[in-house]
């Protein structure tokens, strides 16, 4: 289970650093995309993998972490899937408005020579 | 939860309650005067008493401040009422300093605190003992007869309000330095004084001078202000406390303190730079630029005496050593000495009177220096002299300069004959500063006289100061004289800008008042500022108060004198030097040409242009790919160093307990991303595509693994990312490139595809590796339990994760969707704006296609292909609407015991609209329904803080929640907690952000034709 999902932590970092580092803004905007998939993962992954223990309890009961999982994490990235989703948005406008603005998209504003 | 916060604050409150009443000595000396121990009936009655006086020290900080922003609002030809306003503010404050005084003397000192941050040492302490009382009567009185003066100063087309509203913060923020108890706090009111002063120097801002004198007091002040902060904080640390209180009564513990030195230096810095002493002297005749009833109220009494008032309050816990000696020593002597002799040769009368100021300045920090008690008694009393004779001056030269027009000394002649009685007030404040007998000034310099011959420590500076200060003491006779027979005596004036005439009544009133105040206290100094000095001496030396005189005649005895032959010496040197004098140019000889101005410009240039020049150069670039790599390669050296330096050992790889279907589906995840990452430059469809793959296989992880409301928000959030990027795919340029051919690649281009391929596999290889061997670490005891524990008990809510963001870290979330709140409005801003490049204005292919075919077939409109052939899933997405928006009620009621909430049904319902606009188009939506994203947004903001606040009127902390059940009928029960108020907040804001960005991006389709179309028909006409 370890293995295998760090694996996709790994595979997707791997990926979307490299995308990161690309000329194109279309290329940076799916980059930073699998970059917070990975780093969502990761997060969440700092609570351990556990299988059927969802941070649910039963209706006037107390938790501890033999039965459930660590809510901790869960908490921290289900808000950052939703502030992920705001930057992506944000970053598509500010890539959109740059090509209207020097009609190139470069993430420089303009071509360099060599890409 | 709620109820433990509570007894919390109580607790805490009960124990400050204990300190503010008996348990905290007040006053180390143990002269308090209400410290006796038997609480009798009269004792209780002159606590109360005490009590309201300390609640009046705030007064010293609201009321200018308070005014400081009233003034600001009165009309600026309102010269009159804004001056009484001004007036009264500073009279009130004088009068409020002047009914405290009987608290202070012998001893006592005043308390009013408000808790800050205490849990940092950070409160809001302010503190009187006598020398801060001294220091508060200098400050109001001063500043009293300061906007007397200015009134009439003032000319008709300066902007006045400005003026006195920056002259009131002013004030404030002096009687905050000098009134903290606390050094954080000091430090804040001292940079405050600096911020200020910047501004009134500046206040002629249309004056290059003005501006550049501001500039430099700023800079200078400032990073002396700065310096002086990063000592205090040490200073803190090494008390164990910032209140004033405890650091006074810890002078062994800062002096025999390793960082002694350190603190030593930095405070220095602090007091040294805003006291204009050399090094750092040269930005006060800079800072003559300013108005002269600024010059005469900061570069008088107030802000230059920051300086000396801070080496004052230290004194006892840093004085007495080697160092202190050495480096306030050295520094006060050289001050004193060029001060007074650059004072000779300025022929601007303000010039003169700054390098004055500079030279006394110096006088009082070599007396400070001695470290002797006498000759701190000296310092005060010297302190609240110049004060007096200095802020006469000013005003005397400003009258001299409003009325004669002129402040340069080549000239002005012979006024006596045009203003005899300012003419008479400015030679007996004159002569107050050159220490002439039966005048303030006389007094203090004997004192300074009497000290620098006795030896304090046996080296060759202690040697050296009777003489220095006797070669500036005629130095100063000198100046004072050249003053006086300069501007007075002599021939006519001729070609003068304006005729001289004596100047209104009231604007000469303060000189009066302030000449009057040298010759009574010159006279008959125990009967008039004895008591209140002693007050001040007294709460500076305490116990180790010495024995003074303050009689004027002590006998004949060497400082007399010395005394005698600084005035014979300077009226010598007076007259041979005033034929060179008469027609000089600025400045004095040789000195001139090393200016402090010139070598700070470069000092300036160097720093701020050329190294910075330098350093953008070897790293700066407009290229955002090199700073990347750079970056990415940062972040993986520091990440893999602790690991390399650590003995990082590998955890052993176990291969066990692989579940086959959690390995395919990530093994088509990987895939998904590596394609994806594949595709971003050829096709950039397919690549969104994948994309989605990825987020869907996350999504199935966190159903796997425990994390249902993960699952939730991230399929809904995949949903409307997919959206987003389609519309914006539409504005991007056409460019379905084939993969090159593997030999057209140049060399190049294939490193640096290496190099980033590498710099990739390193960051994810180091996250697999981290990731690994963190998840095969049994888990550690968190905050986790806490949570787990608590949430149903106080948090009324089953789903922990959902009770974590809207109860226990509720806070968070709101900064949140704030956030959310700020981006969505941003990119609306953006998009209204937006002008698409040209070649993505045309209609899309497709649509051209249809539009073609409706056009050629009479029998069809326009658009009715498109409808044709998305009939189907149209009508099922309309269908939709309903459903989803009973999905989101669904998820957002149950949000807090089961998977749901806020966040999710937001999204969710945002999906529903934007199904609407995918199958009616945007006009159709817009015609059938009310969207109103940005106030659903607000609204959710409102109601997300409203049920914080709250919170507060039934006593508990902001965003304190309160849960119970309640049933509707069908729906049955459900939990309603005040936090379902707060999670509506969330949704509403969530909704109203993310239907807000897809519907701006969606206008723009709508947008862009019409553009076109007005493009088109501008080009027409340009032809025709």
């Amino acid at each position: 289970m370890e293995l295998i999902l760090s694996a996709g932590i790994g595979t997707l970092t791997a990926s979307g650093v490299y995308l990161l580092l690309r000329p194109r803004t279309y290329q940076v905007i799916i980059g930073l995309s699998l970059l917070s998939f990975a780093v969502n993962l990761f997060i969440f992954g700092m609570g351990r993998l556990r299988v059927n223990a969802p941070p649910i309890l039963e209706p006037g009961g107390v938790g501890d972490l033999a039965r459930y999982t660590d809510p901790v994490p869960q908490a921290l990235v289900l808000t950052a899937i939703v502030i992920g989703f705001a930057m992506t948005a944000l970053f598509l406008v500010v890539l959109l408005a740059s090509r209207g603005f020097t009609g190139t998209d470069h993430v420089d504003g303009r071509e360099q020579r060599g890409d | 939860m709620a109820a433990v916060r509570k007894i919390v604050i109580k607790t805490y409150a009960f124990c400050r309650l204990c300190e503010r009443a008996d348990l905290v000595p007040r006053d180390p000396s143990g002269v308090s005067p209400h410290g006796s121990e038997v609480p009798t009936s009269n004792t209780l009655g002159r606590r109360q008493t005490i009590e309201y006086a300390e609640k009046l020290l705030s007064v010293f900080i609201l009321v200018p401040f308070a005014g400081s922003l009233i003034a600001i609002f009165f009309p600026s030809d309102q010269r009159g009422a804004i001056s009484w306003f001004a007036g009264a503010i500073a009279l009130v404050c004088f009068l409020v300093t002047a009914g405290l005084y009987p608290y202070v003397a012998s001893g006592g000192v005043l308390h009013y605190r408000i808790d800050w941050v205490p849990e940092l040492g950070l409160n809001f302490t302010l503190r009187m003992d006598g020398f801060a009382w001294l220091f508060s009567a200098l400050i109001t009185a001063i500043g009293v007869l300061v906007v007397l003066y200015a009134r009439y100063y003032m000319a008709e087309e300066d902007p006045v309000p400005r003026f006195f509203a920056l002259f009131l913060a002013f004030m404030g923020s002096m009687l905050g330095v000098v009134l903290s108890g606390n050094l954080i706090l000091l430090a804040v009111f001292w940079e405050l004084t600096s911020i200020v002063s910047f501004l009134l120097i500046g206040y002629w801002h249309h004056n290059a001078h003005a501006r550049d004198g501001a500039r430099m007091a700023l800079t200078i002040t400032g990073t002396g202000g700065l310096a002086m902060f990063v000592g205090l904080i040490i200073i803190g640390k090494i008390v164990g406390s910032y209140e004033l209180d405890a650091v006074l009564a810890s002078g062994d513990a800062i002096r025999n303190h390793p960082l002694y030195g350190t603190v030593l230096i930095l405070v220095l810095l602090g007091a040294l730079t805003k006291s204009a002493q050399f090094p750092f002297h040269f930005w006060l005749p800079h800072a003559m630029a300013a108005p002269t009833p600024v010059s005469a109220y900061l570069h008088s009494a107030t802000m230059v005496k920051a300086g000396v008032f801070l080496l004052v309050r230290f004194w006892p816990v840093m004085a007495g050593t080697e160092a202190w000696f050495w480096i306030v020593g050295l520094a006060g002597l050289t001050t004193l000495l060029l001060g007074a002799y650059f004072a000779i040769f300025q022929q601007d009368l303000k010039g003169l009177l700054a390098y004055s100021t500079i030279s006394h300045l110096g006088l009082i920090t070599v007396l400070l220096s001695l470290g002797s008690p006498l000759a701190a008694v000296a310092a005060v009393f010297h302190i609240v002299n110049h004060a007096t004779f200095k802020a006469s001056l000013f005003m005397a030269a400003g009258i001299i300069d409003h009325e004669s027009g002129t402040r340069d000394m080549r000239r002005l002649s012979g006024l006596f004959h045009f203003m005899p009685i300012t003419a008479t007030l400015a030679m007996v404040a004159s002569a107050a500063m050159a220490g002439v007998p039966l005048l303030n000034g006389f007094l203090s310099k004997e004192m300074f006289f009497a000290e620098a011959i006795e030896t304090h420590l046996v080296n060759p500076l202690d040697t050296a100061t009777p003489y220095v200060a006797t070669i500036a003491g005629m130095f100063a006779v000198t100046y004072s004289l050249r003053f006086i027979h300069g501007v007075f005596f002599g021939r006519p004036p001729a070609n003068l800008p304006r005729k001289p005439h004596e100047p209104p009544r009231w604007m000469r009133a303060p000189v009066d008042f302030l000449v009057l105040a040298c010759l009574v206290v010159g006279i008959i100094p125990a009967q008039t500022i004895g008591p209140f000095l002693h007050t001040a001496v007294l709460s500076v030396l305490r116990e180790g108060t010495p024995d003074y005189s303050l009689s004027v005649w002590h006998g004949w005895n060497i400082p007399l004198i010395m005394s005698f032959v600084a005035l014979s010496g300077g009226i010598g040197l007076y007259f041979l030097m005033r034929s060179y004098l008469a027609t000089a140019v600025e400045g004095p000889p040789v000195f001139r040409l090393l200016q402090g101005q010139r070598i700070f410009e470069r000092v300036l240039v160097t720093l701020s242009w050329k190294w910075a020049r330098w350093l953008e150069q070897r790293l700066g670039t407009r290229r955002l790919q090199p700073q990347m790599r750079l970056l990415v390669f940062l972040a993986l050296a520091a990440g893999a160093s602790p690991l390399l330096l650590g003995n990082f050992e590998l955890p052993p790889l176990v291969i066990r307990g692989i579940d086959p279907a959690f390995a395919l589906l990530w093994a088509i995840g990987i895939a998904c991303a590596v394609g994806s990452a594949y595709q971003a430059k050829f096709h950039r469809l397919a690549s969104l595509v994948l994309l989605g793959g990825a987020g869907l296989v996350t999504c199935i992880t966190f159903v796997w693994l425990s994390a249902p409301d993960l699952a939730v928000t991230q399929l809904l959030v995949e949903i409307v990312t997919t959206v987003l990027i389609l519309l914006g795919l539409r504005w991007l340029p056409k460019r379905i490139e084939e993969p090159v051919a593997a030999e057209d690649i140049s060399i190049r281009v294939r490193l640096r595809r290496l190099r980033d391929l590498l710099l990739a596999l390193g960051a994810g290889g180091g996250m697999m590796l981290i990731a690994y061997t963190v998840m095969t670490q049994p888990l550690p005891e968190t905050i986790a339990s806490y949570f787990l524990d608590r949430a149903y008990r106080e948090g009324g809510g089953t789903n922990v994760v959902n009770v974590i963001l809207v109860d226990f870290r509720g806070f968070d979330t709101l900064g949140e969707i704030a956030v959310l709140c700020i981006v969505a409005l941003t990119v609306f801003a953006l998009l209204l704006r937006f002008r698409p490049q040209s070649d993505s204005l045309e209609t899309p292919e497709q649509q051209r296609v249809q539009n073609a075919f409706d056009d050629d077939h009479p029998d069809r409109a326009a658009g009715d292909s498109v409808a044709e052939y998305l009939f189907i899933p149209a009508v099922i997405m309309r269908w939709m609407f309903p459903v989803t928006g009973m999905l989101a009620a669904f998820l957002f009621l149950r949000g807090h015991d089961l998977p749901g909430g806020g966040f999710a049904a937001g999204i969710a319902m945002s999906i529903g609209f934007i199904l609407q606009y995918m199958s009616g188009g945007t006009r159709w939506v817009e015609e059938r329904l009310r969207i109103h994203p940005l106030r659903w947004m607000s609204i959710g903001l409102l109601v997300a803080t409203a049920t914080g606040v709250g919170s507060w009127f039934f006593g508990y902390p902001f965003l304190t929640s309160h849960a119970q059940y309640a049933s509707l009928p069908v729906v049955g029960k459900f939990p309603l907690a005040s936090a379902i108020l707060f999670d509506l907040g969330v949704f509403s804001l969530v909704l109203g952000a993310t239907v807000l960005i897809l519907i701006a991006l969606a206008h723009q389709s709508v947008r862009a034709p019409r553009a076109h179309a007005k493009a088109a028909r501008s080009d027409k006409e340009a032809v025709r």
